[in-house]
């Protein structure tokens, strides 16, 4: 049954446990600390980025080679898309932007390998990491700013009696970001996930069934295919959302008058 | 798997009492009927009673904690060492593509200020000749100026001579045409009538002539 069912592949299990903080010593109480499958996947990522792009990169090479090429294209890709989207002082935040976007993107390739685990499968991760923009949207915004960030939530040029009503829409739209950024990347890779799993499941349990079920196995095959295709596709795309929102978002944070 | 295991080790006591009563059997079929419930929920996720795997608060320790380290591991080793490696090379092959285009804007420049100066030089070569030219030109027309001058000056003067002298014979001549009249009257008279004065002769011809 573990074989096909498509939630099998979110569970997080412990590869050696490290603490447990809190709690009364009974199993689930406290808070549970451990080196997972998913923690093994997160510094599997960064390993991978940064071996990557510092070991390509070391050459300095005036005219690139290949390898170096892929570094310096998705350097110059993350930083028109901050320059573009928040400015040239977005720049300072060219590093977050970047590390987001790769880590992401990554993680999301990693989980199309069988037997690889998705971490951005997991709302806590997705959550964590628009939290961390969120919140330093916000720090940011008024350090730099000043009380003048709450021109946010009153748009320029708006009449004085629509104000009560722009401006509450304004600040729920703000503070929503966080939920809508985390949900929109976590249910794509959840749902995809799934659904590449569901249908190739159904491949596992018809060939067991006969020569007709063999047969039809086909069908569940060509969808899994060009599901695996749509998966990459979405992971791809979701890892670049993120960033350009990321991007966005910081662009209030720097010039908050709309 | 484990739960399934659990579950029926729970059961075999519970078929151990289904023995005693059938009171006590009704509540034991309802309970082995719970049980049973309570083992498929746990068959379904292996270890987490039965919760979403995502929405497993159990789990949300170690992630946080892990994303944390990975995420500013990642972060820390982008900012301080791959970017700037990256942004160094792009930056050095910007400055070098830009000091090269510069090297090549100065050589053009060069170029046409050569191409000017060597212009600016013909264009005063030219003027030069034409300036030499003309000079000559201008001495030559003097000298022959002033040569015609003198032999038209010494033509004059020989013309002059020459109209004077044929002036001076010319009246010397009209001096001789009264002698030169009488004597062909006097002749043509003493030839008819046989003699003849020379003084008739004279006055006879200072009459004809007035």
């Amino acid at each position: 049954m573990a074989g096909t069912d498509p939630i099998h592949q979110f569970v997080i299990t412990d590869i050696f446990p490290i603490a447990t903080i809190g709690g009364d010593g009974t199993e689930g109480s406290g808070i549970h600390l451990a080196f997972t499958n998913s923690a093994l996947f997160m510094v599997a990522t960064v390993v991978v980025i940064s071996l990557y792009l510092i070991l390509s990169s070391s050459g300095k090479r005036l005219i690139p080679n290949r390898v170096q090429l892929v570094s310096e294209l998705v350097y110059q890709f993350v930083a028109n898309m901050v320059r573009s989207s928040a400015g040239t002082e977005g720049m300072k935040f060219f590093p977050l932007v970047f590390s987001l976007f790769t880590f992401i993107f990554i993680g999301n390739m990693f989980g199309m390998v069988p037997y690889f685990f998705t971490f951005t499968s997991h709302i806590i991760v997705t959550f964590a990491l628009s939290m961390l923009v969120f919140l330093t949207v916000i720090i940011y915004g008024f350090v730099k700013n000043g009380p003048k960030f709450l021109k946010l939530f009153v748009p320029a040029g708006v009449p004085g009696y629509i104000l009560p009503i722009v401006t509450p829409i304004e600040v729920i739209s703000f503070l929503s970001r966080p939920i809508s950024l985390s949900v929109r990347l976590f249910g794509n890779i959840l749902a995809g996930h799934i659904t590449l799993k569901v249908f190739t499941g159904f491949m596992v349990t018809m060939i067991p069934l006969g020569f007709l079920g063999a047969a039809g196995s086909i069908l569940p095959l060509i969808m899994g295919v060009a599901i695996t295709g749509l998966e990459f596709l979405v992971g791809s795309v979701q890892a670049y959302v993120f960033a350009v929102l990321t991007c966005m978002y910081l662009n209030d944070a720097i010039h908050p008058s709309h | 798997m484990a739960g399934l295991i659990v579950a029926q080790a729970q059961e075999a006591p519970a078929d151990a009492e289904h023995t005693q009563t059938p009171v006590e059997a009704v509540g034991d079929e309802l309970h082995t009927a719970e049980e049973e419930l309570h083992a498929a929920t746990e068959l379904h996720a292996d270890d987490h009673a039965g919760v979403f795997p995502p929405f497993d608060p159990a789990t949300f320790g170690s992630q946080l904690l892990w994303l944390a380290i990975t995420f500013a591991a990642l972060y820390l080793l982008m900012s301080k060492v791959a970017l700037p490696q990256i942004g160094g090379i792009l930056a050095d092959r910007k400055a070098r593509i830009d000091a090269d285009l510069k090297a090549a804007e100065e050589s053009r420049q060069k170029t046409d200020a050569a191409i000017a100066a060597y212009e600016e030089a013909l264009a005063s070569a030219k003027a030069k000749a034409q300036g030499i030219a003309s000079e000559s030109r201008d001495a030559i027309a003097a000298d022959l100026a002033a040569k015609r001058a003198v032999v038209e000056a010494d033509l004059s003067a020989k013309v002059g001579a020459a109209e004077a002298s044929i002036a001076q014979t010319k009246s010397a001549a009209l001096a001789h045409v009264d002698e030169i009249a009488a004597e062909t009257a006097q002749a043509v008279v003493s030839q008819l009538v046989g003699e003849a004065s020379p003084e008739a002769a004279r006055s006879a011809v200072a009459k004809v002539k007035e």
